[in-house]
């Protein structure tokens, strides 16, 4: 998949788990979890909805170290067959 | 004969609004069956039944408030079945005639007669719940005289126009009293800000009653998580996404097998004395998002595996945040824990939720200093906190209690 | 990234083309596919390129060539199998339910049926009766399958490489007046999603459902209804027929509360019968008027060219049933 697609995919997971943020005002290159207010279980959620949208399981050891949209959109790249 | 009546769905509930009626008369419903959804200031919540038979008619149009205990349906009951006591205390409903019922519950019962028929689209009755508005007031400019979205808007509308009335008068005993309509020119409030301000309201006074009439005590112990955190590291590696475990499943479910081993802490206090409960439903505090709390009760939690406990729990979590919670769950947590995530202070000491006896408090997973064997190595723990009712227990059986979570912890492929 | 123009007929075979070069097993067969380019020449220049192996000519026998193209998936290749139009299907439709959609169950998940079959359906050619059917309600119907509805260019080449990836057989309806449509798309061919539907328009007034060759007619109805009714109609491209994406026309309905389905099939036990009970049974609190649907009159299609119009739905009905909707 291309980039501009896993951030399309990346961007919808997100609003299932905090449907009040406006998608057009996340900041792909700043932290998630501070910008939105995402706890253990919205990230778990998150996770699943990646699963379910992209295919692509993400260990709790790598999640942990993404930060960020860009992040997430460049280590999903590779794994989704794009 | 037997009334489906307005339930209690917390402790300071003294009135709820019918929001929408599930079923119809003559309908046959079996006990546990969802016959009809009720707004509180908290949540809408799906209410059950709890007698079998066939509703005979319906006594409330969605849309009305009516105090706790007030009968909503008449329901005709199959054989003997008596109807089993709501979980709060309130009246039981009314005894069974002693004449037979006049109409054969074979036959479906004339429910609402013709002439009261209301033809009004699905959205705008729910349009016009939300902005508390009577649908029997409306006017329908739909074929056949049905309501539609804009009749129920053009209503708001002209009722914003209208000078401003009182709502409901206060209810007698608890201090939930349903403050006046802002009065203010400005622009009124959205539904979703109304909910929320009414939710504020509903936590406010449940807290204020907890703390004038419970005596609160307080116990702390930090724990050891290192070899719970290991285990769930290793289980989660093995798991696909969709079955991994957070960690505060562990702590929920070593809260609920303690409890079997201090049994008073699992109990509620009705009126003058303390009733141990058989079963332990752990109610969780989720937090809304936009603000406000909710603590439904995950049922049986020491009897669910790891597996379970984690699928009811995340299950719990979309539905309060969706607002469609039961009531059961709502009505029946026999104790409750609260925890604050990944961005919270260390330690949290709860306000208990009557009628319970103890709330549990996780602060943050940490990671400390910690002695073994005479090392100081890092560590991570977790501190947990225990908030107990001191008419009902002390601090000996309490900080037994703790001392089980902690024990439990240490042993999480048990778990 | 750079993008290039071409035809629906040229995405699909662009598709055939990147499949056939990357995949040996993957081979096309069907009616005429091969020297004479294919019945709507989506195949046009493959036989020169990839020879007679890949691309195969079959005799004039669908359940035989279906069959056959069920066997060699179940025999370890990737087949796309053409039928020249969803009319000659129903010669196939016993391999198609009894063997393509239920060997894996029937085997206990031993076998799989990586098969893609395409064909090209819908009317308004004035081939009359026989020949301008809208039958993949009945493929829609059948557990064990997914059905694919293309209307765009995109979808019609991203569609086919992702089919392709499926272990299951896989529908992809081709409706016949696309072939010619234009659009500009990234040079680089790539499998779409096909679990979910798509909003090619935004509005908040009523929601509008449709799929395959009817995606056109509803977006130039939205745009009548902007122009002379001052109603904002949001248009939602189903592009999956099985499974079915309600979660996309539920959040739609959420806004507007009104919901036309278009569909050209026949309105009775039609793909819109069952959308509209789907949107009954999940989104009940959200209607503010009944569903509406906007189907093919229920007779054979005429040949005659103004009875053929009036027997399809068009863009001035979808307007005229959304305005019943008094708003």
């Amino acid at each position: 998949m291309n980039p501009q697609e896993i951030r399309q995919s990346v961007l919808e997971a997100l609003s299932d788990v905090a449907p009040e943020a406006d998608p057009a005002t996340i900041r792909t290159d700043l932290s998630l979890r501070d910008q939105l207010d995402i706890d253990s279980m919205d990230s778990l959620n998150f996770l699943i909805a990646v699963h379910e949208q992209l295919q692509v399981d993400i260990p709790e050891a790598d999640w942990a170290r993404l930060q960020t949209i860009d992040e997430l959109v460049e280590y999903l790249g590779p794994r989704t067959g794009g | 004969m037997a009334d489906f009546v307005m339930p209690s769905l917390g402790a300071d509930m003294s009135a709820g609004t019918l929001a929408a009626w599930l079923k119809q008369p003559g309908d046959a419903v079996k006990r546990g069956d969802i016959v009809a959804v009720v707004h509180t200031d908290k949540a809408d919540v799906e209410v059950e039944v709890f007698t079998s038979g066939v509703i005979e008619r319906m006594l409330v149009e969605p849309g009305t408030e009516v105090p706790v205990g007030t009968p909503l349906a008449v329901i005709l009951e199959e054989g003997a079945a008596t109807p089993s006591a709501p979980v709060a205390p309130t009246p039981a409903a009314a005894p069974p005639a002693a004449a037979p019922p006049v109409a054969a519950p074979s036959v479906p019962g004339p429910g609402v007669p013709a002439e009261h028929r209301l033809l009004i689209s699905p959205s705008a009755r729910q349009l016009a719940h939300e902005l508390g508005l009577e649908v029997d007031a409306l006017t329908g400019s739909g074929p056949g005289g049905r309501i539609q979205r804009r009749d129920v808007e053009a209503a708001a509308a002209e009722r914003e126009v209208a000078p401003q009335e009182a709502a409901a008068p206060a209810p007698p005993a608890p201090p939930v009293a349903a403050p006046p309509v802002a009065a203010a020119p400005a622009a009124p409030l959205t539904p979703a800000a109304e909910r929320s301000a009414a939710m504020r309201r509903a936590i406010a006074a449940s807290m204020s009653r907890s703390k004038r009439e419970i005596p609160h005590f307080y116990l702390a112990q930090t724990i050891d998580l290192s070899r719970a955190l290991a285990w769930l590291g290793q289980e989660n590696l093995r798991r696909p996404v969709t079955e991994r475990l957070l960690h505060g499943a562990l702590l929920i479910k070593a809260v609920a097998l303690a409890l079997r081993e201090v049994p008073e802490l699992n109990a509620t206090w009705e009126g003058d004395e303390v009733v141990r409960r058989d079963d332990v439903n752990v109610g969780v505090a989720i937090a809304l998002r936009g603000g406000g709390l909710v603590a439904p009760a995950l049922h049986h939690t020491d009897e669910l595996t790891l597996e379970e406990l984690m699928h009811s729990f995340r299950d719990l979590v979309s539905r309060a945040r969706a607002g469609s919670l039961r009531s059961s769950e709502m009505s029946e947590p026999t104790i409750t824990v609260t925890s604050l995530g990944e961005r919270g202070v260390e330690s949290v000491f709860g306000v208990i939720f009557p009628p319970q006896v103890a709330i549990v408090g996780f602060g943050t997973l940490v990671e400390r200093p910690w002695i073994t064997e005479g090392q100081i190595l890092p560590c991570p723990v977790v501190n947990a906190s225990l908030s107990a009712d001191h008419r009902v227990t002390d601090g000996h059986r309490a900080s037994a209690f703790l001392a089980a979570v902690d024990r439990l912890l240490q042993e999480p492929e048990e778990l | 990234m750079s993008t290039i123009k071409l035809t629906y007929r040229e995405a699909v075979r662009a598709a055939l083309r990147h499949a056939l070069a990357t995949d040996p097993r993957v081979f096309l067969m069907g009616e005429d596919v091969g020297g004479y380019g294919g019945a709507f020449a989506v195949s046009l220049g493959l036989l020169d390129e990839f020879g007679p192996e890949r691309v195969r000519n079959a005799p004039l026998s669908e359940s035989g060539f279906v069959g056959a193209g069920i066997g060699a998936s179940l025999g370890g290749m990737r087949p796309i199998v053409e039928v020249m139009t969803i009319n000659f299907s129903l010669l196939a439709l016993d391999q198609v339910v009894n063997n393509a959609a239920t060997l894996r169950y029937m085997s206990g998940g031993q076998l799989s049926v990586p098969l893609v079959v395409r064909m090209a359906t819908g009317g308004g050619r004035q081939m009359a009766a026989q020949h301008e059917h809208s039958l993949e309600a009945w493929y829609a119907h059948i557990p064990g399958i997914k059905a694919l509805a293309p209307a765009t260019v995109e979808d019609a080449r991203g569609m086919l490489l992702a089919a392709l990836q499926e272990q299951d057989p896989v529908f992809i309806f081709e409706h016949a007046l696309l072939y010619p449509l234009e659009g500009e798309i990234d040079d680089e061919p790539r499998a779409v999603d096909i679990a979910h539907a798509a909003v090619r328009r935004e509005g908040s007034d009523v929601t509008v459902v449709t799929y395959g060759g009817s995606l056109g007619k509803c977006l130039a109805a939205a745009e009548l209804l902007e122009q002379e009714h001052g109603l904002a109609a949001e248009v939602i491209d189903l592009r999956t027929l099985r499974p079915l994406d309600t979660d996309t026309v539920l959040a739609s309905l959420a806004k507007t509360h009104r919901v036309v389905i278009v569909d050209e099939g026949w309105k009775t036990g039609g793909l819109a019968g069952e959308i509209s009970a789907q949107i009954m049974e999940q989104g009940f609190d959200l209607l503010d008027w009944p569903v509406q649907r906007v189907c093919g009159v229920e007779v054979p299609m005429p040949y005659a060219k103004h009875l053929e119009e009036a027997a399809l739905p068009s863009a001035e009905r979808v307007v005229a049933a959304v305005r019943e909707m008094a708003f």
